[in-house]
């Protein structure tokens, strides 16, 4: 495994609301093709984490990503085309948009980029999530929790990412959609999209990842290959419960 | 009121509605993208008719001073922190739109007389002068506050406004003026005679709103500006920068200001300061439709344009009270119909 090169290192991370620190030196590594997890309790700052790596939010810490620098004068919109795209928790779809629209959207750094070429990638997203090919012309506020994750794990794939965020895909869905939605992560390593992974649903997320953090009150409290952490007596009574079964 | 009044009046107030109907929907676009209720949008009225005006009289129109005077300055600040971040790769474009092409133009104007020049080609320079003020007037003006609310936004548009009414003062002095029509002449149609002003202004506007229509509905640039008004985070995260959708909603907005200024200032004398009261009442379209719904928007403005038209004649003298009266039901309506949300502000 530690063959594949590295896609993304954050050393020391650490992110602050006014003074309040939401994480405190984090440290993790993300190599090409890999999924790697971070799980943990509400409010441990996984979702901080993320922000602050899609620069939403400024950090102090080291992240280096394709062997490249990204401070905090990076913009989103810069690291959009570097290959980086975030699907936050609140999927931030465009309500009064049609779902095709809502695709579209997603290549639009590609097309500014002069890459014209997206209808390719628009039908495997449909052949990813055939629902989205049946809704196309429907406005993405009319779709259900379960169709809005898929439009959002869509649309972000639509921008060819290299690395794909996914903040709680699970959160508010039925247990049917959740195994369709995992599926799907774990398609993605085939496509060569490395993904990090933020879930409370700490099984299912430790089932698809190879790699796992666990985050705790902004610190990484534990870290492992996911094999080993499913097993770890620690993890199994905090996050999995009593027994561990799957 | 005979019919034939009548229908004069209906000419008058479609023609005007049409224009507030342009600036409406510039008004709309404006607020939707960056939250900014763009009260200096007369003002685009205005240095364009203006500026055609200084074209055609042979003379360098003052625009021209400071879309370089303006350019220098994005230039100084764009640049400055450009080399803080060692981001040299963004100068070139940045100098070439910012400085570049308004010198060019200073260049072509300096040595062309422009009095002699076609009608489309006299445009063609108004709009290469005055549209790029509106990007510039945003990344100096806007886009350091561009997560400020909705107030804040409101406040700096008034300064915007009151410095850009001196400016006008002082470019172009207090004489109106007023430029030849597109084509001299008229149709007559059974009781009525339009201008054929009158029908390119109305033509043109349907042309500009239905340019838009396929603009907002068809290109992906339209697309990510309506994305990025309903939802700046999701646009974001998509590589649509808020930068780049304001100056480009900043950008429609000048050049429907301008062009407006264009098509009326044969009909009406425009002075420096004629443009508020003419953006108001787009202003007072836009806000029937709530500043979010273009048609409505495009509809409230025709409304204006035919109330002030038929106020004119039963009550000259309070013909601007009545139209801005209209704005007190419209609000209370409003306030009892919409369901507000407390979300962003």
């Amino acid at each position: 495994m530690s063959a594949r090169p590295v896609l993304l290192e954050a050393k020391d991370l650490s992110v602050s609301y006014g003074k309040v620190e939401a994480l405190h030196k984090v440290s993790l590594t993300i190599r090409e093709g890999e999924i790697v997890t971070v799980i943990g309790p509400n409010g441990a700052g996984k979702t901080t984490l993320l922000s602050s790596l899609m620069g939403l939010l400024p950090g102090q810490g080291e992240v280096v990503y394709l062997g490249r620098t990204l401070g905090n004068d990076v913009e989103v919109e810069e690291r959009v085309g570097f290959g980086l795209t975030l699907v936050p928790e609140k999927r931030e779809l465009f309500a009064d948009m049609s779902v095709a629209d809502n695709l579209l959207l997603g290549a639009f750094d590609r097309y500014r980029r002069g890459d014209r070429d997206f209808d390719g990638t628009m039908n495997e997203v449909y052949g990813i999530f055939p629902r989205l090919r049946e809704r196309a012309a429907q406005m993405a506020g009319t779709l259900s929790g379960g169709e809005r994750q898929m439009l959002a794990m869509g649309r972000a794939l639509m921008a060819k990412p290299k690395l794909l965020m996914l903040d709680e895909p699970s959160l508010g869905l039925a247990p049917l959609i959740i195994r369709e939605i995992f599926r799907v992560v774990a398609s993605l390593r085939e496509m060569g999209v490395s993904v990090l992974l933020v879930e409370q649903n700490a099984r299912a997320a430790l089932q698809v990842a190879d790699f796992g953090y666990v985050l705790e009150t902004g610190e990484v409290s534990l870290e492992g290959p996911s094999r080993e952490l499913e097993n770890d007596p620690r993890v199994i009574e905090a996050y999995l419960g009593l027994g561990g079964k799957h | 009121m005979d019919f034939q009044i009548a229908l004069l009046l209906g000419q008058d107030g479609l023609t005007n509605g049409a224009i507030y109907a342009l600036l409406a929907l510039a008004l709309v676009l404006v607020f939707a993208v960056t939250r900014v209720i763009f009260i200096p949008q007369g003002e685009f009225v205005a240095y364009g008719a203006l500026t055609l005006a200084a074209l055609q009289a042979g003379k360098l129109p003052a625009t021209l001073w400071m879309v370089v005077a303006l350019g220098a300055v994005v230039v100084a600040v764009d640049g400055a922190i450009a080399l803080r971040h060692g981001a040299m790769r963004r100068l070139p474009r940045m100098l070439a739109l910012n400085l570049g092409i308004p010198l060019l133009l200073w260049a072509l104007l300096a040595h062309v007389e422009t009095a002699g020049l076609s009608l489309i080609a006299q445009i063609a320079l108004t709009l290469c002068i005055v549209v790029p003020l509106g990007p510039m007037l945003y990344r100096l003006a806007y886009q350091p506050i561009a997560e400020a609310p909705v107030l804040i936004l409101l406040i700096v548009s008034v300064a915007v406004h009151v410095v850009l009414i001196g400016l006008g003062l002082l470019f172009f002095g207090a004489e109106g003026t007023r430029t030849p029509a597109f084509s001299e002449g008229s149709l007559e149609l059974g009781a009525v005679t339009l201008q054929y002003q009158t029908l390119w202004i109305l033509a043109i506007s349907a042309l500009l709103i239905l340019a838009l229509y396929a603009f907002f509905g068809r290109t992906l640039y339209g697309k990510a500006l309506r994305a990025t008004a309903l939802n700046r985070t999701g646009a974001r995260l998509m590589g649509i920068s808020t930068t780049m959708a304001g100056k480009l909603s900043f950008t429609l907005a000048a050049l429907i200001g301008a062009f407006s200024g264009i098509l009326i200032s044969p009909i009406t004398t425009l002075y420096y300061d004629s443009g508020f009261l003419i953006g108001l009442k787009g202003f007072v379209g836009a806000i029937i439709g709530g500043l979010v719904s273009y048609p409505l928007a495009a509809a409230g403005a025709l409304l204006v344009g035919f109330l002030e038209s038929y106020s004119s004649f039963w009550a000259s003298a309070y013909k601007e009270v009545i139209v801005f009266t209209l704005i007190i039901p419209v609000l209370l309506w409003r306030s009892l119909t919409s369901h507000h949300s407390e979300e962003e502000e």
